[in-house]
């Protein structure tokens, strides 16, 4: 900008401003701003022409109210004709005001265009510079849409002038920021290439810029720029210091330009003609034989512009990752950088490190530094340079070096800064798994990183412990060794205590022969740390004591003791006093072959990725992962790039996605005892299995299910049987609306209506009959009475209880049926009523609607489990199917609602066909429990349905079929 | 209670800063700068609470005065203290002004002392406090004195100390009002009410007990109904202007020097006082029935297209053409975008005022049942915001000698049974001024 010449003082604007500044208050303030806001109106009011300068001077003023955070609402018209001024100052001002206050919606926007226009068109390089400027400032779409075809054909023309040319593609790069799809590529393209062998630098450089930026969107159309770029970097590096004269910073040879260069190369794969490529890596060389050079001079920015250059170059460098004397190089060069004075150059040169660590030709050449990397982590005194030495040491580790790397990170845990702790225990776990050749190495490593930072070890680490002691027989007994003495440290991490008493539980046995390690030893150690622990790990524990109980049988007393105690039995947390209740049953009632079956090892889990490296995934993002490096590399910016990229970009990047490490993470952590986990309540289907395995051969773990059973439902048992009494035809009109619901009336005739409610659980029911008598004389010796014939007496246990012998006229008796299914049956219990009425004997029978399918529990299942299941249950007299035409109408919703009484849970998307209804349950009997599945497909043009039912037992099958056929 | 008191000057420095309890750290000093002395938007608000913090401040010319409290406390009760606490200053060093406090900072520091106990706000009568904090210093009392201000200040009358002896007794009464309006253009009431104060002056000799008496609607009709209505004529001491020929005034609201004997107002609504010695507020009460108002203005305003504003201002004054009216000051807002302003005015001066958006028009004395007009032609500049002027009121300020409410002192009499003065002996001075408050009229 040329220096304000002395007329142009604006000596108004200064005493205003002055003024301003020297207001006691707020309030003088704002007095002092409408006196001069009310100044200028009257100025502007528009009788006697302002000359430009006056006119600057309050635009100018406006101006500065503006900034001062005041409303303007005027002066727009004027500062619009300043534009049209011949005056660099004048027309200067009038642009400013312009780019800060001028909104795009304005209606003087279309003056401002043709200004900048008549300025663009106009010969005049300055005036011509501060439109392209205004266009740059702005930078609306407006703005866009009017200039996006001059300003490229102003940068391509030949008789612009250089400074002109650098403003317009600057403003090009600018419009192609806020609105690419508005600058069309076009023929000026190939001439921008071009532009890198402008003789003006200046040039070189904006024009270096805008191709970076766009060779990035469309690489292919400026693939020219590669050889222009590496003969014009070849040039400046070659270059004598003084060559450059206004582009030397420091005795540095024009740094922007070439680190702009550097990263235009960047967006190239290594240029594949021989000979730009011998230039290019000539270039690399002597940048990097630079750096070796004694400083030309001690000021800094001598230092940091050569060394912009060269972190430039050798990012260059690892980018191509082709030339392996190159990498050897650059990794010795920043060897050197390690241990500079400077801390910003150690910590680039370690996160240049660790970018060169993942590359096959460096990989070596990084690890002679891993001394030095370690003393750094040891002495540095700032955390992010140690948060870098810490990456590089992760990526520069392999099988040779993983025991001194992981034992260093191990010790420098200890002093760690709170803020990366949690990532160096993610970090030491996974390299201790990753490089372990010795397993026992592995759960030193581990527990050692437990008793160091206990609290930053998440889940997934102490759970992949235990994933991989029980998958390798050799450490079981290694590791319960070493966590009992870890155990017996005083005070021990919680996380510790889970381990132990984990891998105790399983593998306690392989030291209990010590006599150091005797079992109760074992118990007591653990238990001496049960009441310090959380709820989760004290249920951990119960479950390692039931554990102990199999493996020891000797401290059963102890052990029961402690279950026994009331602060487990009646613990207020439900978790706990459940699996106290339950594993103090389970230990009295069942024999040594059931416990040995019910608490056998667990299983080996299945291999899969580490839960542990996902989790570091989700929790950095690049920097140590080095395939997020060229993503990350795209999205520095070309020119603001030199910025912080070291910051973790955002967690979703991370491309493993988390759930991947659910699974295992749930198998490992779940109970060690699922199969008894609710057995109350099993409202999964795993009794299915069960039930399949009591049929065939009863294996104990089922029957110590069923013991348990017993034990809560042990007053059900006995029933008086009632003596059958033959009687006259039975009733049973109204038998199959009760199929599929529990209310309603069973039996009417002239003198007497019985209607019923009932409830079912499980295998015990409950029914209310009531007696009405419907005429106003009094029913006398009433009686009823449940008979079961034959072999019902055996499957179901009906009880009636008493009832009143007169029921008055109009008036309602209540009798109620306790129900209990003892297996699978198919006839149905017949109600005995007796009673005198008026003299005569009354005697009516009715079928009770006690159906098999009452003692249904609907189980909710996906379509995998559903299919698999299906599958299992195929032997032909499990299944039992049914074709038989609709004799009531196919309506979707009462079929619905027909399945959901009849007991069963409605599966809905388990059917790949949308019309079919797909259902499933468990029928409780006091015996066992029977899975059952079931499938109707409807077929509305035959109007026929088909029914299919899968049941683990051939007998239920066909009831069940039976009853629900009848139903449509 | 108030845990700490800060003042600071318009800079927001710190001039003094007293802090009674521990739950205010230093901080709270800063907290209160940065959120409400430099805060971006003016705080408006005087009761600001920063980080579970409350800071009550009132601002006295340039100085800030704020209380700080962690706790529930009663809000009218720190702003009372606030506003004692600037009388006292007031009345020990004059001007509440950012030189005199930094000059008088020893007595501030020892007055707060005084009226501040923990937090606790203590006796804050001025004439009390003067008898033992003094600028000079305590060094020429005799032990008698000492026991005397001991006794004076723990004992039952605390605001006058004993053998008080003046020549010529003599005591002022000032009635001071301030009428507050909000009136539509069309000159419908929206809203009005008067907030008055009795100031009392009083020199007299010993422990004189006092009887205050007024034209309070309440004390009127019951004295009406006893048959006793010549007395309120005859005493009638002031020469009230009021033009309404009205004799009571409804109260609707009052609060009393704490020298009033409160379960006798309450029992028979009488006020009666040992009064301290000076000046001090005897009461302080409000009104909002029958007001006199003592102006009444007419705004006319016509917008001749975009860029032109024809405003004709009417005031009427509606009270005793024998009154004068004084400092007459009529404020008319002009837009924003206002380029000119030419005004005409019979009577006064008026002038458009850039810096405060506004034409002023000053007259200095008018009399009773007169009028008075101004108009003005203002020139606008047309904008490209399509926002309309919002019209804000047009003010007014002016002091007349009479009291807008109706108030009137019916007597104030004088017993003192030790010394040998009447009522009789006692020079009475009554003196009625109305001023007003906010007094706006729309347009």
């Amino acid at each position: 900008m040329p220096a304000v010449s002395k007329g142009d003082g604006m000596r108004g604007l200064a005493v205003f401003i002055s003024d301003i500044r020297n207001c006691k208050s707020k309030e003088a303030e704002i007095k002092r701003i409408n006196k001069e806001l009310a100044n200028i109106r009257s100025k502007f009011k528009g009788d006697k022409a302002l000359d430009g300068y006056s006119k600057k001077k309050y635009v100018c003023k406006l101006l500065f109210i503006f900034l001062l955070g005041h409303d303007i609402d005027f002066g727009h018209m004027e500062a619009v004709n300043l534009l049209s001024s011949n005056k660099y100052t004048e027309k200067q001002i009038g642009y400013l005001f312009i780019s800060v206050l001028v909104n795009s919606n304005s209606d003087l926007i279309s003056l401002i265009n043709n200004a900048i226009k008549n300025d663009l068109s106009s010969r005049n390089p300055t005036f011509m510079n501060l439109a392209l400027h205004c266009i740059a400032n702005v930078g609306s779409r407006e703005m866009a849409e009017a200039f996006a075809a001059e300003v490229p054909r102003i940068l391509v023309a030949g008789d612009t002038m250089d400074s002109v040319k650098q403003s317009a593609a600057l403003c090009l790069l600018r419009l192609n920021r806020t609105s690419p799809d508005l600058v069309p590529m076009g023929e000026w393209t190939t001439r921008v290439v071009h532009l890198l062998n402008d003789q003006h630098l200046g040039v070189v450089t904006a024009a270096t810029s805008l191709i970076t930026t766009l060779a990035q969107k469309s690489p292919e159309d400026f693939k020219t720029s590669v050889s222009l770029a590496v003969a014009r970097l070849s040039r400046i590096v070659s270059s004598a210091s003084t060559d450059l004269q206004d582009y030397t910073y420091y005795f540095v040879a024009a740094p922007w330009l070439s680190v702009k260069l550097l990263r235009l190369l960047q967006c190239y794969p290594p240029p594949e003609d021989g000979a730009i490529r011998g230039r290019l890596t000539e270039c690399l060389e002597t940048i990097l034989n630079k750096a070796q050079e004694p400083p030309k001079s001690k000021k800094v920015q001598h230092s940091n512009a050569k060394n912009a250059v060269l972190f430039e170059a050798i990012s260059l460098i690892i980018h191509h990752d082709s030339e392996p004397t190159l990498l050897v190089r650059a990794c010795n060069q920043l060897g050197q950088f390690l241990q500079h004075r400077e801390t910003n150059l150690r910590y680039l040169a370690l996160e240049s490190m660790c970018t060169l660590a993942s590359s096959e030709f460096s990989h070596e050449a990084v690890k002679t530094h891993i001394e030095t990397v370690i003393n750094a982590l040891k002495s540095e005194r700032d955390v992010s340079v140690r948060q870098r030495a810490v990456d590089l040491l992760y990526a520069m580790c392999d099988r040779s070096n993983a025991k001194q790397i992981v034992a260093e990170m191990l010790s420098y845990l200890e002093t760690a800064d709170y803020s990366i702790r949690e990532e160096i225990v993610l970090k030491v776990a996974i390299l201790a798994e990753k490089y372990a050749v010795d397993y026992t190495w592995y759960v030193d490593t581990i527990l050692n990183l437990i008793r160091f930072a206990g609290d930053y070890v998440s889940d997934e680490v102490w759970y992949r412990v235990i994933q991989i002691v029980i998958n390798r027989d050799e450490v079981q007994g290694y590791a319960a060794k070493t966590v009992f003495e870890a155990l017996q440290a005083p005070a021990c991490h919680e996380n510790l205590v889970k381990v132990g008493g984990y891998i105790l539980g399983e593998f306690g046995n392989l030291i209990a022969g010590d006599s150091r390690s005797s079992p109760l030893i074992q118990f007591d150690l653990l238990h001496s740390k049960f009441h310090l622990c959380s709820v989760p790990t004290r249920a951990l524990l119960l479950s390692a004591y039931i554990k102990f109980i199999n493996l020891f049988p000797e401290v059963k007393g102890t052990i029961q003791e402690v279950l026994r105690s009331d602060s487990q039995l009646r613990n207020a947390d439900v978790e706990l006093q459940q699996r106290a209740v339950e594993y103090l049953r389970l230990s009295c009632i069942a024999s040594t072959d059931i416990l040995a079956t019910v608490l056998e090892e667990m299983p080996p889990f299945p291999e899969r990725e580490s839960s542990i490296l996902a989790k570091l995934k989700r929790k950095k993002g690049p920097g140590n992962l080095h395939l997020d490096l060229d993503e990350n590399r795209k999205e520095r910016s070309v020119n603001g790039g030199t910025a912080d990229h070291s910051s973790t970009t955002s967690n979703a990047k991370a491309p493993m996605p988390p759930q991947a490490s659910a699974v295992p993470v749930l198998r490992s952590a779940g109970p060690l005892f699922q199969v008894f986990a609710s057995p109350t309540t099993s409202t999964d289907l795993l009794g299915l299995g069960s039930t399949i395995a009591t049929q065939n051969s009863a294996p104990p773990a089922s029957k110590g299910a069923s013991l348990l059973v017993d034990v809560f439902s042990g007053n059900t048992a006995a029933f008086p049987v009632e003596t059958p009494v033959a009687v006259g035809p039975v009733a049973d009109e109204n038998f199959s609306r009760f199929v599929c619901k529990n209310n309603g009336v069973l039996y009417e005739n002239q003198l007497l209506q019985i209607g019923l409610k009932s409830e079912f659980r499980q295998n015990l029911g409950r029914m209310y009959v009531f007696f009405g008598n419907k005429t106003s004389t009094q029913f006398m010796n009433f009686a009823a009475s449940v008979v079961c014939q034959d072999a019902l007496q055996a499957q179901l246990n009906v009880h009636a209880k008493p009832a009143d012998p007169t029921v008055d006229g109009g008036a309602q008796l209540q009798q109620i049926l306790n129900i209990e299914c003892v297996s699978d049956f198919v006839d149905a219990p017949v109600l005995n009523i007796q009673f005198r009425y008026g003299g005569t004997l009354q005697n009516i029978a009715v079928k009770l609607p006690i159906t098999l399918n009452k003692f249904f529990q609907p189980t909710e299942m996906t379509s995998l489990d559903f299919f698999q299941r299906w599958k299992q249950l195929g032997a032909p007299q499990q299944e039992v199917q049914n074709i038989f035409k609709a004799r009531h109408s196919m309506d979707i919703e009462v079929t619905k609602a027909k399945i959901m009484g009849f007991g069963a849970a409605l599966l809905d998307g388990v059917d790949p066909n949308p019309f079919n209804f797909v259902g499933a349950g468990v029928i409780h009997t006091k015996t066992t429990q029977v899975g059952c599945l079931l499938r109707l497909e409807p077929n509305t043009q035959a109007q026929m349905y088909r029914l299919t039912l899968r049941t683990s037992r051939g007998t239920v099958s066909q009831r069940l079929c039976d009853l629900l056929s009848e139903q449509f | 209670m108030i845990g700490g008191l800060f003042i600071y000057n318009h800079k927001g420095e710190v001039l003094i800063s007293r802090v009674y309890r521990d739950d205010i750290g230093r901080n709270a000093v800063d907290a209160f700068r940065v959120n409400v002395i430099h805060a971006r938007q003016q705080v408006r608000s005087p009761v600001t609470n920063i980080a579970r913090t409350s800071f009550f401040h009132v601002k006295r010319s340039n100085i800030w005065l704020a209380a700080v409290t962690k706790q529930n406390v009663n809000a009218a009760m720190v702003f009372e203290f606030l506003y004692k606490m600037c009388d006292v200053m007031a009345a020990y060093f004059g001007k509440v002004s950012e030189e005199n406090i930094k000059n008088n900072f020893v007595l501030i520091y020892e007055l707060l002392d005084e009226i501040l106990d923990f937090g606790y706000p203590q006796n804050s009568e001025t004439g009390a406090l003067k008898t033992f904090i003094t600028q000079q210093g305590i060094k020429g009392q005799t032990k008698e004195e000492q026991s005397q201000i001991t006794s004076q200040v723990t004992g039952q009358i605390g605001w006058r100390r004993e053998g008080i002896k003046y020549r010529r007794n003599e005591l002022f009464l000032d009635v001071l009002e301030s009428v507050n309006l909000l009136m539509s253009p069309q000159g419908q009431v929206l809203s009005a009410h008067v907030s008055g104060r009795v100031v009392m002056k009083s020199y007299l000799s010993g422990m004189p007990e006092c009887k205050f008496g007024m034209n309070d609607k309440i004390v009127i009709d019951k004295a009406g109904k006893g048959g006793v209505t010549d007395e309120v004529g005859k005493s009638d001491l002031g020469g009230g202007g009021s033009t309404s020929g009205k004799q009571s005034i409804a109260i609707d609201d009052c609060t009393f020097n704490q020298c009033v004997r409160l379960s006798k107002f309450d029992s028979e609504r009488s006020i009666s006082f040992i009064p301290p010695d000076g000046e001090y507020e005897l009461m302080r009460y409000r009104t909002t029935k029958d007001i006199i108002l003592p102006f009444r203005v007419i705004p006319l305003v016509r917008e001749v297209g975009r860029t032109k504003l024809e405003v004709k201002v009417v005031i009427k004054s509606n009270f005793k053409p024998s009154l004068l009216a004084q400092k007459i000051e009529v404020r008319i807002p002009t837009p924003l975008n206002t380029s000119g302003v030419q005004v005409i005015c019979m009577k006064g001066k008026a002038k458009y005022k850039a810096s405060e958006n506004a034409i002023v028009w000053k007259i200095k004395r008018m009399a009773g049942m007169k009028e008075s007009q101004i108009s003005a032609e203002i020139e606008l500049l047309p904008t490209n915001d399509k926002k309309k002027w919002a019209r804000p009121p047009i003010s007014m300020n002016f002091e007349v000698p009479f009291a807008p409410s109706g108030l009137k002192v019916r007597y104030l009499k004088v017993f003192e049974s030790k010394l040998n003065y009447s009522d009789h002996d006692v020079v009475k001075w009554v003196r009625y001024i109305g001023r007003s408050g906010i007094y706006e009229t729309r347009c």
